[in-house]
């Protein structure tokens, strides 16, 4: 049974005709310019953060992890400085990812500390440490496949409301406010990794590259303050991968301080301010990229070392 | 009904365009139609429709009562397993706490011997089974998938046993004179009595209007996302920030307060209970209303709950080979239609309709490609 209609207030512009796909082609070169410019205000987060730019945002503090007998990874120690791009980077098995579950919680460290904005998180839940300001996207794409794309970034928002069961049964004040407010932040966060003309489709039948940018934008709605983006250019052609740099790009103008793991060199030297090289679990490099290329350690991680008994 | 659509192709499938052309008409064109089913729904029992009814073999009004009794369960049991996700075997567990209670409240036999009237031991009943669902999912909520279904068979089977055993639950001998709605007609006579169903009918219909209103609320808020976010990938919800065991705990105790609910009402109607009735296959009938409906859609489980009562009332021959035929209409169900006879499409936003008319100019269109095949890909680029 439908249920009333809520308070109605336009949400956003007026519709126009077509929506805002066809009103986008109908756009002039400047009109687009402005627009865009909006849409990036629209997607960028006001919250708090307690670091200046350029100050630790983010510190890693002797993280190590064991399994068993297994040592994924092996006291080491980065930060991440607020509005960089930086690079985690290292041969197959060197523990990037590893590293990121124990920042993300969803491992908790065997010792050493994470700390956000100089706050240890490390003993939080996953879902808290989201709510605190990390959010990230997964190497294989994990959206929530029978929502559609704006559902799939409203859950995003929703990591910064409050309303529950009883607000949203009695329909609060708080939930129309949140809702609205959600929408709103949504579409225009589809719009900025440019998938909004696709917003009512299931996200599993989404293509490919639409679906790894649905999953930034729904990390990017819960207006992390360091996104952590694993593997983002796997399976992409060089074109995408060259649009996706650009995206990242456009991410950081925008505000974010962001993490990526990426194995294809061309996206890690051509977007990232600096680099951090991990092997066998522990941290060889760190660096700005042109220092990381030339870097023996680096360089051996990846081609080998000469042989000496033999050359 | 589909000739609007029946432009737009083979390939768009019957149900997408019946919710296609639900969603294109006016708030006043649904009420339109809304209204008048309604109110044949209400008169149904007035009615009693010559090929429809089940007459003489079973009494017509009671089917209905007993259809909407287990619509309103499979409305509180399509929460947990169609919306969050939660296979839960042991729901009969609920609908017995809450007959239960209404019973130890209100019946002469009980020990507390409080007598309270059916209207004040309702949201006494929904309350005692709410925390009932709490204690169930506090410890359980952690597992996942077949470990969950089996803990919550045993919690249906524990509640049972202790029916059955423990003293003051009276175990067979049960509670009688269980009070019903103290309503008169002008010439003094109880409204609302075993023997007649239609006014239990019309309550029980009333209640599940209601419930479906607040169940749509929450469908369309945080709360209903959470809890799909849940059911596609619990993992990735948490890392979205959703705290997935509050919103399963919610789910749980919602669910089993709405199986409360209607097991206050069945306690109400029939005046009597005792520990037979609230077995597992109870349960498994109330999964199936909700599996064959199709899970998580709330109109399919209502038709879904509808077609498990009435079928055996109305075809009494089949009757004795009823989970039989179940059985077998949800295998092949399985094959042919795993997503039950109306599949699940929940819409999740308050301002959904806004929203997608403001980017892509149409209403929420869900079949699977018609909204962009006017528009190329990336447009937005």
């Amino acid at each position: 049974m439908t249920a009333q209609e809520p308070p109605t207030e336009e949400i956003g512009a007026a519709a126009p005709e077509g929506g805002l796909v066809a009103e986008l082609e109908r756009m002039g070169p400047q009109e687009r310019a402005v627009h865009d410019k909006e849409v990036a205000a629209a997607a960028a987060t006001d919250r708090e953060i307690a670091v200046g730019v350029g100050d630790t945002l983010l510190e890693l503090r002797d993280l190590t992890m064991r399994f068993g007998g297994l040592t994924a990874l092996d006291a080491v120690s980065f930060a991440i400085r607020r509005g960089e791009i930086l690079g985690l980077i290292g041969p197959n098995g060197a523990g990037k990812t590893t590293c990121f579950n124990a920042m993300t919680g969803v491992f908790r460290p065997t010792s050493g500390e994470v700390l956000l904005e100089g706050r240890p998180i490390s003993r939080r839940k996953r879902f808290d440490i989201t709510q605190l300001g990390i959010a990230r996207t997964f190497q294989n794409i994990r959206l929530f496949g029978e929502m559609t794309a704006l559902e799939n970034v409203m859950v995003g928002t929703d990591a910064r409301h409050r309303t529950s069961v009883p607000g949203a049964v009695f329909r609060m004040p708080r939930h129309y406010a949140e809702e609205r407010a959600g929408v709103e932040k949504s579409m225009a966060l589809l719009e900025f990794v440019g998938i909004a003309d696709r917003a009512a489709e299931k996200a599993r039948n989404l293509p490919y590259g639409y679906q790894r940018r649905l999953e930034i934008a729904r990390a990017l709605a819960t207006e992390p303050k360091l996104l952590c983006l694993d593997e983002p250019a796997a399976g992409f052609n060089p074109a995408e991968k060259d649009d996706l740099v650009s995206l990242i790009r456009k991410i950081r103008e925008d505000g974010y301080t962001v993490l990526v793991i990426e194995h294809d060199m061309r996206v890690v030297m051509g977007v990232t301010d600096r680099i951090v090289v991990l092997e066998f679990g522990r941290k060889i490099a760190d660096g700005e990229p042109d220092a990381i290329r030339e870097d023996p350690a680096v360089l051996a991680a990846y081609l080998g070392v000469p042989d000496d008994g033999h050359a | 009904m589909n000739a609007a659509h029946a432009t737009e192709g083979v390939t768009v499938p019957f149900g997408t365009r019946i919710r296609n052309w639900w969603g294109s008409l006016d708030r006043w064109q649904q009420w339109a139609i809304l209204v008048p089913a309604v109110v044949l729904i209400y008169l149904l029992p007035v009615l009693n429709p010559p090929l429809l009814s089940t007459e003489p073999g079973t009494d017509f009004q009671i089917t209905l009562f007993n259809a909407a009794r287990i619509a309103l369960i499979a409305i509180g049991l399509n929460i947990v397993v169609g919306q969050a996700g939660l296979l839960d075997l042991g729901y009969v567990g609920f609908f017995a706490v809450g007959a239960y209670t209404t019973a130890v409240l209100s019946s002469p036999d009980s020990f507390l011997n409080t007598s309270y009237p059916w209207l004040i031991c309702v949201p006494l009943a929904m309350l005692v089974t709410a925390v009932s669902g709490l204690i169930l999912g506090a410890p359980t909520l952690r597992l996942r998938g077949d470990y969950l279904a089996i803990v919550t068979l045993g919690f249906g089977e524990i509640v049972r046993l202790l029916a059955d055993n423990l003293d003051p639950l009276r175990g067979q001998r049960g509670f009688a004179a269980i009070p019903g709605p103290e309503v008169t007609r002008a010439d003094g006579s109880q409204i609302f009595t075993s023997s007649d169903g239609t006014p239990w009918y019309w309550l029980t219909v009333t209640v599940i209007i209601v419930v479906l209103m607040l169940v749509g609320n929450l469908e369309r808020s945080r709360v209903g996302r959470a809890w799909v976010a849940i059911r596609e990938d619990e993992d990735a919800a948490e890392a979205m920030g959703v705290p997935t065991f509050r919103f399963k705990l919610w789910a749980f105790a919602m669910g089993a307060a709405v199986g409360g609910l209607s097991g206050s009402i069945y306690a109400g109607q029939v005046g009597f209970i005792n520990s037979q009735g609230f077995d597992v296959i109870t349960s498994i009938l109330f999964l199936a209303a909700v599996v064959l409906g199709g899970s998580g859609n709330k109109l399919g489980v209502i038709i879904g709950a509808f077609l498990i009562v009435y079928i055996p009332d109305r075809f009494q021959v089949i009757a004795q080979y009823r989970f039989l035929i179940f059985g077998l209409a949800i295998i092949v169900l399985m094959i042919f239609r795993p997503q039950g006879l109306l599949g699940a499409r929940q819409r999740l936003l308050t301002y959904g309709r806004q929203a997608y008319q403001r980017l892509i100019g149409k209403g929420e269109q869900i079949s699977s490609e018609s909204a962009l095949q006017k528009h190329g890909n990336g447009v937005l680029r």
